[in-house]
């Protein structure tokens, strides 16, 4: 071995002379090699990338069509919910305006209602009234006239008798109630 | 005992000649152990990305995305950010470039293979000799070949005078210095880490089997160190890898800028 590579000394060789067949074979290995590469390596790559920035901008694209969707929802429940709140405040107003005005009303009824009543009352106390006046006006003449027939029909002597008439006067007038 | 090792043959350090393997089948002379490699890292690349960029998937398996994350960083920090718009035509050939220059320089620490077959010259060259007739190619067919080699000649906005001295640098560097440089530099350090690790190895042998009771002792120092460049050998195999591409890009997109 050691002899060998004495003998190798002497002819020593230029390490930067290239052997030829380097030469052709580091060529034709290369080429071979970027053949295959770009054949089959080189578009699937592309291919994978292509896809996965096709997926991740679809699933942004997705995402934000959602959100908008879902944003947009929001909107319109919010709108909905503040006109259903004021539709309900305005109800309320309403109602309350409403129930005042029929308080309202139904007192005034019953005030006229009442007022009807007491005229109604008085009206025909009234006419009880003068019916009693003129019963009592015909009954107080025809009772003086009787008494006064009676009196004039029978003796007043004495202060005993005077009083039995009148006793028994009071108790015809009252047989005859 | 010991007279015999340090008057005999002692330690032979290695040298050039340890890259002149010889053929593997002896009628065949073309087929040495770096060939091999060569076409062995065209068998590995391509299965590899292959079966990794089979399914395409969205959600990638790990092999997909192990094959996925070396594309994506040739595609996207090499070819994108160098080149810019219109990147994607060269992409096939950077990515190509990267994964078969950073192979073969792996196979120099993968064990049983250990060898890096950038180190020997012919293959970088055939590299650089694609990427300088890629990126004049580019500039021709973008600018005309009138106008791209007066831009190259004659850079513009530049006094005159200075034509004097500019001209014959930049002609030099546009077809010289750039191939050649981008070769060597790759041979260079594959051929210099290659050996290091050859020296500190077979060193380590030497001190380990031939040598005075003494030197065994300091066998596994060699031999750790060994391990340690091991490491940053995959570093600059890595390193090498990156530089060769991103300056083919840079060159590339050097040649499709509107003025050099």
């Amino acid at each position: 071995m050691r002899t060998f590579n004495f003998a190798a000394e002497a002819e020593k060789v230029n390490p930067l002379i290239p052997h030829t067949a380097e030469l052709v074979v580091g060529a034709i290995a290369f080429t071979l090699l970027f053949l295959v590469l770009r054949k089959s390596v080189v578009p699937m790559f592309e291919k994978a990338y292509t896809a996965r920035t096709e997926a991740i901008e679809g699933g942004i694209k997705k995402a934000e069509q959602a959100q908008l969707e879902a944003q947009r929802a929001l909107t319109s429940y919010n709108e909905q919910l503040s006109s259903a709140q004021g539709e309900a405040s305005r109800l309320r107003d309403e109602a309350r305006v409403q129930g005042v005005a029929i308080l309202e009303d139904l007192r005034t009824k019953a005030q006229e209602e009442a007022a009807r009543i007491t005229a109604a009352a008085h009206a025909s106390i009234e006419a009880e009234r003068q019916q009693a006046i003129t019963s009592l006006r015909n009954e107080v003449g025809a009772l003086a006239v009787e008494l006064a027939s009676k009196i004039v029909g029978e003796a007043l002597d004495d202060q005993a008798r005077q009083s039995r008439i009148v006793d028994r006067f009071i108790e015809d007038l009252e047989k005859s109630k | 005992m010991i007279n015999l090792h340090f008057s005999g043959e002692g330690f032979v350090p290695p040298s050039t000649n340890d890259f002149n393997l010889p053929p593997i089948f002896e009628n065949i002379a073309w087929l040495t152990k770096p060939v091999l490699l060569v076409f062995l890292s065209v068998i590995v690349v391509s299965v590899f990305f292959t079966l990794s960029a089979r399914k395409a998937a969205i959600v990638p398996s790990k092999l997909q995305f192990a094959g996925e994350g070396i594309y994506s960083f040739v595609r996207n920090d090499l070819a994108r950010d160098v080149i810019g718009h219109d990147f994607m035509r060269f992409v096939p050939y950077l990515f190509t470039l990267f994964t078969f220059v950073l192979t073969n320089n792996l196979f120099g620490i993968v064990p049983f293979l250990q060898f890096p077959a950038m180190s020997h010259v012919g293959f970088p060259y055939v590299l650089a000799l694609f990427s300088f007739f890629i990126f004049h190619y580019v500039g021709i067919r973008k600018q005309g070949l009138g106008k791209y080699l007066k831009d190259i000649a004659f850079m513009p906005g530049v006094p005159k005078a200075v034509y004097i001295l500019l001209t014959p640098i930049e002609v030099a560097t546009f077809f010289l210095v750039r191939p050649l440089t981008l070769s060597l530099r790759l041979f260079a350090n594959m051929f210099a880490g290659h050996l290091l690790l050859l020296v500190f190895i077979m060193g380590g042998d030497y001190m380990l089997h031939d040598s005075h009771t003494i030197m065994k002792i300091f066998a596994p120092f060699s031999f750790t160190f060994g391990i340690v460049l091991t490491f940053f050998e995959f570093m600059v195999q890595c390193l090498q890898a990156y530089i060769f591409t991103l300056l083919t890009a840079l060159y590339i997109a050097g040649a499709l800028a509107d003025e050099h």
